[in-house]
């Protein structure tokens, strides 16, 4: 209990993983929400990643830390970009009416 | 080692606090701060691990940048006096259900992995590197990030440029009845177009602009 080792952060991301997934499921009305549920599941990958990188002492998992920051930055951006134009065209981002992407 | 373990604790309840706030605040401006308050939690949490360049860059790119976007999204959608509600709806019920089972399915599949990793404790004897050196997580970081990996760190600069070109490409929009000044038009102008001589006649006068 006392002693923090690699298995509390794991720990710990996957209660943030896991929180993450449950906005995902759960959250009916907005979708800009949905968007910082999937911030939060990058966030608990990112935890992993570096836990495993500090105990096992490499340096690699904090190198894809830094690309899974890249990548969940241009994500966000992308993301509510399309969030605006949808707005801008339909009126409402409420998860129940965004009926016109297809797939 | 205590001071470690209060530290972890108290970091980790707030970082787990705030996220469970996030997904149920009913104000959005109220979940963005939560994701704030999450990402400063967790970045103060690597800092404390030894990972401090990239809890320094988690600072600033995701409190200094993703959230602000997200907060200037929010305040221009005009979304946040939306209530967000879990369960309202007529036909969303049965997701809740699903939603749950699902989430606390993969949240005990990745407990049993980490219990995996328990009882294989040769696993942490590999030798800590990086305590060993005498150089800084930041200076490390560099110097393999700039040989070993400088290939996926231009593919990475090529993904933010075409998030960038992509962002402004999807939001750009053309106003129509815009007046923009055209220094082409102004200067390429002759005299021909612009002045014309006319004969006027006495009490007839001129008629301009027909």
């Amino acid at each position: 209990m006392i002693d923090i080792g690699l298995g509390h952060y794991l720990t710990l991301g996957a209660v943030i993983f896991s929180i993450g997934v449950i906005g995902i499921f759960l959250n009916r009305k907005n979708i800009i929400v949905i968007l910082m549920s999937i911030e939060l599941i990058l966030l608990a990958v990112n935890i992993n990643l570096v836990a495993f990188s500090i105990y096992l002492g490499d340096l690699a998992g904090q190198v894809f830390t830094l690309f899974i920051l890249t990548v969940a930055a241009a994500e966000a951006a992308i993301g509510l970009a399309i969030i605006v134009v949808y707005f801008r065209n339909s009126g409402t981002i409420r998860v129940e009416e965004i009926d016109k992407l297809k797939g | 080692m205590i001071a470690h373990a209060i530290f972890f604790y108290t970091f980790s309840i707030i970082a787990v606090v705030s996220a469970i706030m996030v997904t149920a605040s009913k104000n959005t401006v109220h979940s963005v701060f939560f994701l704030i308050l999450d990402f400063i939690s967790i970045s103060c949490l690597f800092i404390m691990i030894g990972a401090e360049f990239l809890g320094m860059i988690m600072l600033i790119v995701y409190v200094g940048a993703v959230a602000v976007l997200f907060l200037f999204v929010v305040m221009m959608l005009n979304v946040a006096q939306q209530k967000n509600q879990w369960f309202a709806g007529q036909t969303t019920s049965k997701h809740i259900p699903v939603g749950l089972i699902i989430s606390t399915v993969i949240f005990f599949e990745i407990i049993i992995v980490i219990g995996g990793w328990k009882y294989k404790p040769e696993i942490f004897d590999i030798n800590n590197s990086l305590a060993n050196t005498s150089v800084s997580n930041t200076h490390s970081l560099g110097q393999i990030l700039y040989t070993d990996y400088i290939h996926v760190f231009q593919i990475s600069g090529m993904i933010l440029l075409v998030a960038m070109v992509g962002a402004i490409v999807l939001t750009f929009r053309q106003r129509s009845g815009l007046k923009r000044q055209s220094y082409i038009k102004q200067i390429s102008r002759e005299r021909a177009e612009g002045v014309e001589v006319l004969e006027v006649q006495s009490n007839k006068g001129v008629k301009i602009d027909d």
